[in-house]
């Protein structure tokens, strides 16, 4: 009888500190969407279906989309989000693209008439102008994401590759192993 | 001499030292090139800004190009001349990359700006010196480059009690600083003392190797004439690599530099020689860095030697100046055989960090040998002197598992090559560790460039948000205006026109009545409208507004 009443009072207990815990810890918002989020290149292309990084991200935590459709995250990419689901890898879908070198827009600046699509078009704000005044890119700005070149009604708009330079230079592998 | 108990650090090696190839002939002083070349960039960062254009005459000593930056001195002409062009160039870096120069075609005249110097550096603060030397061009002459105006600027929370300068060259060929040191003793012993009285330090060791007896003579002797009591020097042996920086200290000391920290958190400020007697020049005689001794040697050239050359001079003209090529020559590294890197051509410029020039013959360095599986005899991590398990850390660089070499501490690896040099399977570890810090960096980077991404893509999306709900909240007051026919604000703004109108009719006064009577008949049929319309009930229509504001009274009146 008493082993039954210690046992109740145990679970009592212990029932109370986890409700306890539950709400004074309580996690806002989904941390594995945050989790995906962090692994995805943030370039905001909407190549994989969905608008923007984060509702990709969403779609794969609810399970709707699958891991390898983000081109510009690469093959890199799809081995993460595989490592962080714990899943197995899977080549990049071709139907949302290919991987790409990183580029950025670079506007060709006398042809320009100043239309505004291409800022309304760039979802990180990197294009700078006014209506009927010319536009550039803030290149530093820019995630390469390609959105702003389809709208440009005198399609002066091209992706150029990022150059190398001495900052972003790094040495090569060495060769691979003689056998 | 030594009174000084020396201690000792992990690893490390014998090495054949190659010196006197280089150090038996006196010191060379190399003529005027016909053509200087300035790289804009001096380290890896920004570009300085080019400060004179093609046509222009300069003069030796003159400020060519500079950055508002810290990091980035101002870089000098080394001689007079005409500034050819301004235009990319390949650079003297293991990328090979292109980057912007200035070119000077020489005129052989050497003309030189007017120099002044302090006479006594003592009534100078420490940082009146510290923009001397930056204004000087100054950057470490050891090989790193890095600006010595910032590593003499050790912050106040640190407190310096010792000034090491590093006269201990360890790598094998280079005898650059062992020949400043026979040739240039007192301006090396007089930057001492200038460093000290910068950093506010209580002594100096000065260390050279024990291989180097000519500049420990001339040290000695130097020593003698000027007394330099705050200066000690100390012999140090010749195991490779000494001459690291960390390395260094902890032999001199027995401190140890914190991981992420730099020497100044002990209490250290460790310097090149030949950065101290550049900082001599700088002060004392106000010239400015642009020249420096640098080492050409290897079988590949005719006269091995030490020749003190202006910066910028095209590597070709200080092979002409040693006699030229052998029939052996075979390979142009820039630095020692140990961590220098291979160049493909010699038309590249000398920098500031340039201590060799290694022209090496057939067989004379350990070439790319096919190397073979790892077997873990674990002779790497005997000869590591970090300290590091370099064949752990060359397992995670090759499967990719960046963040687990990082575990293992890979960014302390100095990159000095004693783990490549003693492995039975020919690894090329240094590359691949080197590769895995890269691909760190660039993950980094990246990950940074992301996160900026995402915030300016959030900022932009509750932009949007706050534009849509302004719009519907101006879209809803437009509603409610058509409803009670004025905005709220406006029908306050006709009551108070009202109201002053109320005020200046009421009280008539005498002489400026019909002048007044005229103005009012002038404004009145407007303000009447006006006063007309607030009359009429909220519901009823203003004159001037067209249909759909007659079409919106229902509403109103139903409300009513």
């Amino acid at each position: 009888m008493l082993a039954v009443f210690v046992v109740c009072a145990l679970f009592a207990l212990f029932g109370l500190i986890l409700g306890y815990s539950a709400r004074r810890f309580r996690v806002e918002g989904d941390p594995l969407v945050d989790k995906i989020d962090a692994v995805l290149p943030q370039t905001q292309c909407g190549q994989c279906g969905f608008p923007g990084c984060r509702p990709y991200a969403e779609a794969i935590a609810r399970g709707d989309a699958d891991i390898n459709q983000c081109p510009p995250g690469g093959e890199e990419g799809v081995i993460a989000l595989a490592d962080l689901l714990g899943v197995e890898p899977k080549p990049l879908s071709a139907e949302h693209g290919i991987e790409k070198p990183k580029s950025a827009a670079i506007i060709d600046e006398s042809k320009c008439i100043g239309c505004t699509l291409c800022i309304q078009a760039c979802p990180v704000d990197a294009i700078l102008g006014a209506p009927k005044l010319m536009h550039t890119v803030i290149e530093s700005e820019c995630t390469g994401c390609e959105l702003c070149v389809a709208p440009c009604p005198v399609d002066c708009i091209r992706m150029e590759p990022i150059k190398e330079t001495l900052a972003t230079w790094r040495w090569p592998e060495p060769k691979a192993l003689g056998q | 001499m030594n009174l000084l108990k020396l201690w000792n650090f992990h690893g490390g090696l014998h090495l054949d030292g190659h010196k006197r190839e280089s150090s038996v002939a006196p010191l060379a002083i190399a003529r005027i090139p016909e053509r200087l070349i300035f790289p804009l960039q001096q380290r890896n960062g920004e570009d300085s800004q080019p400060i004179v254009a093609p046509g222009d005459r300069v003069l030796k000593g003159q400020v060519i190009a500079r950055d508002d930056n810290p990091f980035t001195p101002p870089i000098h002409a080394s001689s007079s001349g005409i500034v050819r062009t301004i235009e990319d160039l390949p650079l003297p870096h293991p990328s090979g990359l292109s980057g912007l120069c200035i070119v000077i075609d020489t005129d052989g005249d050497d003309v030189a700006m007017e120099f002044t110097g302090v006479a006594d550096y003592r009534q100078c603060s420490p940082d009146e010196l510290r923009r001397g030397i930056y204004e000087a061009g100054i950057v470490g002459l050891g090989g790193a480059a890095f600006p010595t105006s910032i590593k003499v600027a050790p912050g106040d929370h640190r407190k310096v009690d010792t000034l090491i300068l590093n006269g201990a060259e360890c790598e094998p060929y280079i005898t650059c600083d062992d020949s400043l040191l026979s040739h240039y003793p007192a301006d090396v012993l007089n930057g001492a003392k200038i460093l000290l009285h910068i950093l506010q330090a209580e002594r100096c060791l000065l260390a050279v190797e024990d291989d180097m007896p000519e500049a420990l003579a001339a040290l000695e002797r130097a020593k003698e004439r000027e007394g330099f009591e705050t200066i000690q020097l100390v012999r140090v042996p010749a195991i490779y690599p000494t001459g690291g920086e960390k390395q260094l200290i902890s032999i001199l000391t027995g401190r140890e530099v914190p991981m992420r920290g730099i020497p100044a958190d002990i209490g250290v400020v460790c310097q090149n020689v030949g950065t101290a007697a550049a900082v001599y020049n700088a002060v004392i005689r106000g010239i400015p860095l642009i020249s420096r001794i640098v080492t050409v040697t290897g079988r590949g050239v005719k006269q091995p030697q030490n020749v003190l050359a202006r910066i910028g001079t095209p590597l070709a003209d200080l092979i002409h100046q040693c006699g030229g090529y052998t029939n052996e020559a075979e390979r142009l590294v820039l630095g020692g055989p140990m961590m220098g890197f291979g160049v493909p051509t010699d038309d590249l410029p000398l920098t500031k960090s340039a201590n060799c020039l290694l022209v090496a013959g057939r067989n004379e360095l350990i070439g790319e040998k096919q190397s073979l599986p790892c077997i873990r005899c674990g002779a790497c991590a005997e000869a590591c002197p970090v300290s590091l398990l370099p064949q752990q850390l060359y397992w995670y660089s090759r499967s990719e598992q960046i963040e687990r070499a990082l575990d293992y501490n890979l960014f302390d690896c100095i990159e000095c090559g004693c783990c490549d040099y003693v492995c039975p399977s020919h690894i090329p570890l240094v590359q691949h560790f080197r590769a895995a810090k890269g691909k760190a960096v660039a993950k980094r980077r990246e990950r940074e460039k992301a996160d900026h991404a995402r915030l300016r893509f959030e900022l932009r999306q509750s932009r949007k948000e706050q534009e849509k709900r302004e719009r519907a909240e101006s879209a809803r007051r437009k509603k409610e205006t058509l409803v009670t026919g004025k905005a709220p604000e406006i029908l306050e703004a006709i009551e108070r026109a009202k109201l002053r109108r109320a005020e200046k009719t009421a009280p008539p006064s005498g002489n400026s009545e019909p002048i007044d009577d005229d103005k009012e008949k002038a404004i009145s049929p407007a303000t009447d409208a006006e006063s007309r319309d607030i009359s009429v009930d909220a519901g009823h229509a203003e004159k001037q507004s067209g249909d759909q504001i007659s079409k919106a009274q229902p509403i109103p009146s139903e409300i009513d």
